[in-house]
């Protein structure tokens, strides 16, 4: 059965994208920051988390290969189609870096060339990490990282739509090369899924580090990319699609939201636990400047991202009731772009962030309706559940 | 008429559940299966309530959190508060971020054990107690359906064997108790 795009979710997506875009220029008007750094904070925010939705669900499609793992061979259309947004979110990302690059803003304090040679503005510390952290070098690792993306995903994307016309031992081979390229992307992706996070996000306090930031940042991107799956899912099966999803299924995706919000809240405890217990300047600037002038968006995005997971998604009912799962999920989203903001404001910004505001939200909900509309029609191309696969059989049959 | 206990033997899972779906759809009552490994899909067709195990698990979670808790407040703050990495010890809140993983570690703990413990206690086979398997193949490759009589007035053996003959069954034994 094939999807087709609703008149409602077409209409709401436009009127999403169309209010977004008011908001946001009512926002840029109301941005009085040197070189309009706080617009280009926000989009760096909203890129970032809305590519990092598309990257999680990369990583979940290429480990469920790479498992040969059977019960999500139903619904794995669904993750090809967040995956779809990929090479949006690239093109975002490319035009907030060189952006920075060319000195229209200064997110990247590092990038400014004079802290690294003797005059006024030498900078001992950043002249340390002159071999990590110089553009060149910068410019070759994001390239890197977004071309294996958008290769990896298309790739997949394009074997998983061979193998619907695949029969016999020829659909067993894909599905074993699949199953092999799983593997081999995740070895990519361990690696770069970090240093895009000190790239990216890290090096915004490019003074500050910290081993654990990259996990920490994955981890978000993983739930987001969990939540919009199971979302997903729900929406077609309200609408009658996907008529073999049972409740074994929305269960095991509801488990993944639970299981994953704690993967996210031990590596934040951990990273927070082992800065606060050391107390060395260098480390602990970072957490001062959040706890003490943002102690709201800091606590209020733990105690979203932790204890609502913990307590309301526990029980198996909980994952099982569709509205449920939606709300909660809806709220543990909307804390995982709280985080990201909580990341990148503070260091981007400094003084000059007094909170989220119109401009935050207008970007948020811009991004979500072009996100809805490039993820639904990408949807629309295929058929919604895979034709054929090795595993098809087990899927449907799936009972836990 | 004496009570009599029939076991039916299957040799696949999937087997096993159609014949339990025809035994109960005859309005007969399935006393319990043994199997190798756990039949995923088989507890609803039998009629198994739901277990309440993870129930007994989240309160033994809970009172390790406390007893943790308790301890720790007692230990480093009330009874000898201690000065480590230049944090003064003299309310909890001040230094929960310290006592989190050891909190953390010990809810595990009483919530594992106490799970484990549990389970073995209310399926009688904690270490040293007899086992009440039927038919020692159920550990290796069959799968065994428990019928009694005395669960189904109304049903005789011969009955029941009758039915269950129509499911693919490989072999059929009865025994008195």
């Amino acid at each position: 059965m094939n999807f087709t795009i609703s008149k409602r979710a077409s209409t709401l997506s436009m009127i999403l994208i169309g209010v977004g875009v008011l908001a946001t220029v009512a926002g840029v008007l109301g941005d009085h920051s040197d070189h309009h750094q706080r617009t280009w904070s926000a989009l760096l925010v909203n890129g970032f988390f809305f590519f990092g939705i598309g990257l999680g669900a990369l990583f979940f499609y290429s480990l469920q290969n790479a498992t040969e793992t059977a019960w999500s061979v139903l619904v794995k259309r669904v993750y090809e189609a967040v995956m779809g947004w990929i090479p949006v979110g690239a093109i975002v990302m490319v035009v907030v870096l060189a952006a920075g690059s060319m000195g229209l803003h200064h997110v990247y304090h590092w990038m400014d060339a004079s802290l690294y040679v003797e005059g006024p503005n030498y900078d001992p510390i950043m002249a340390g990490k002159k071999a990590f952290l110089n553009q060149p070098f910068f410019w070759v690792r994001t390239l890197a990282y977004i071309g294996t993306f958008v290769f990896a995903a298309r790739w997949f994307r394009k074997k998983s739509l061979e193998m619907d016309g695949l029969t016999g031992e020829s659909l067993v081979r894909t599905h074993l090369l699949t199953y092999r390229r799983g593997a081999l992307f995740l070895v990519f992706f361990a690696v770069f899924s970090s240093t895009l996070a000190w790239d990216w996000l890290m090096s915004i306090d490019a003074h500050w580090f910290s081993t654990l930031f990259g996990w920490y940042v994955f981890s978000g991107m993983w739930v987001s990319a969990m939540i919009t799956g199971v979302v997903m899912v729900l929406y077609l099966k309200r609408k009658g699609y996907l008529p073999q999803v049972n409740n074994s299924h929305i269960h095991d995706m509801g488990k993944w939201v639970f299981a994953v919000s704690f993967l996210w809240t031990y590596l934040y405890f951990s990273q927070f636990m082992l800065i606060w217990y050391s107390n060395i300047p260098e480390e602990v600037t970072y957490f001062q400047q959040r706890i003490n002038e943002h102690p709201g968006l800091m606590w209020t995005t733990f105690f979203i991202n932790f204890a609502v997971p913990m307590v309301l998604l526990m029980s198996r009912d909980a994952k099982r009731n569709p509205r449920f799962l939606i709300g909660v999920g809806t709220v543990i989203f909307i804390g995982h772009w709280m985080d990201i903001n909580m990341i990148v404001m503070p260091g981007a910004v400094g003084h000059h962030f007094h909170g989220l505001g119109l401009l935050d939200a207008g970007l948020f909900v811009l991004f979500l309706g072009a996100f809805i509309r490039v993820v639904l029609g990408t949807l629309a191309k295929a058929p919604l559940t895979p034709v054929n696969h090795p595993y098809l059989e087990e899927s449907v049959h799936h009972s836990i | 008429m004496a009570n009599k206990v029939i076991y039916a033997v299957y040799d696949d899972p999937e087997q096993l559940k159609d014949g339990a779906r025809k035994l109960v759809s005859s309005g007969i009552k399935v006393k319990d299966v043994f199997s190798p490994f756990p039949v995923h899909g088989l507890d609803p067709i039998i009629g198994i309530k739901r277990t309440r195990l993870g129930i007994v698990s989240f309160m033994f979670g809970i009172t390790g959190t406390a007893l943790a808790v308790l301890g720790i407040w007692y230990f480093n703050i009330y009874d000898w508060p201690m000065n480590i990495g230049g944090k003064p010890s003299f309310h909890y809140y001040q230094n929960v971020p310290a006592f989190i993983p050891v909190t953390f570690e010990f809810t595990v703990l009483c919530a594992a054990h106490g799970m484990a413990i549990t389970y073995l206690i209310r399926n009688k086979t904690l270490p040293g107690l007899p086992a009440r398997n039927p038919d020692p193949r159920t550990t290796d490759d069959k799968f065994i359906m428990e019928v009694r009589t005395a669960d189904n007035h109304g049903h005789s053996s011969e009955e029941i064997a009758g039915l269950l003959r129509q499911t693919p069954v490989t072999e059929i034994n009865e025994r008195q108790c």
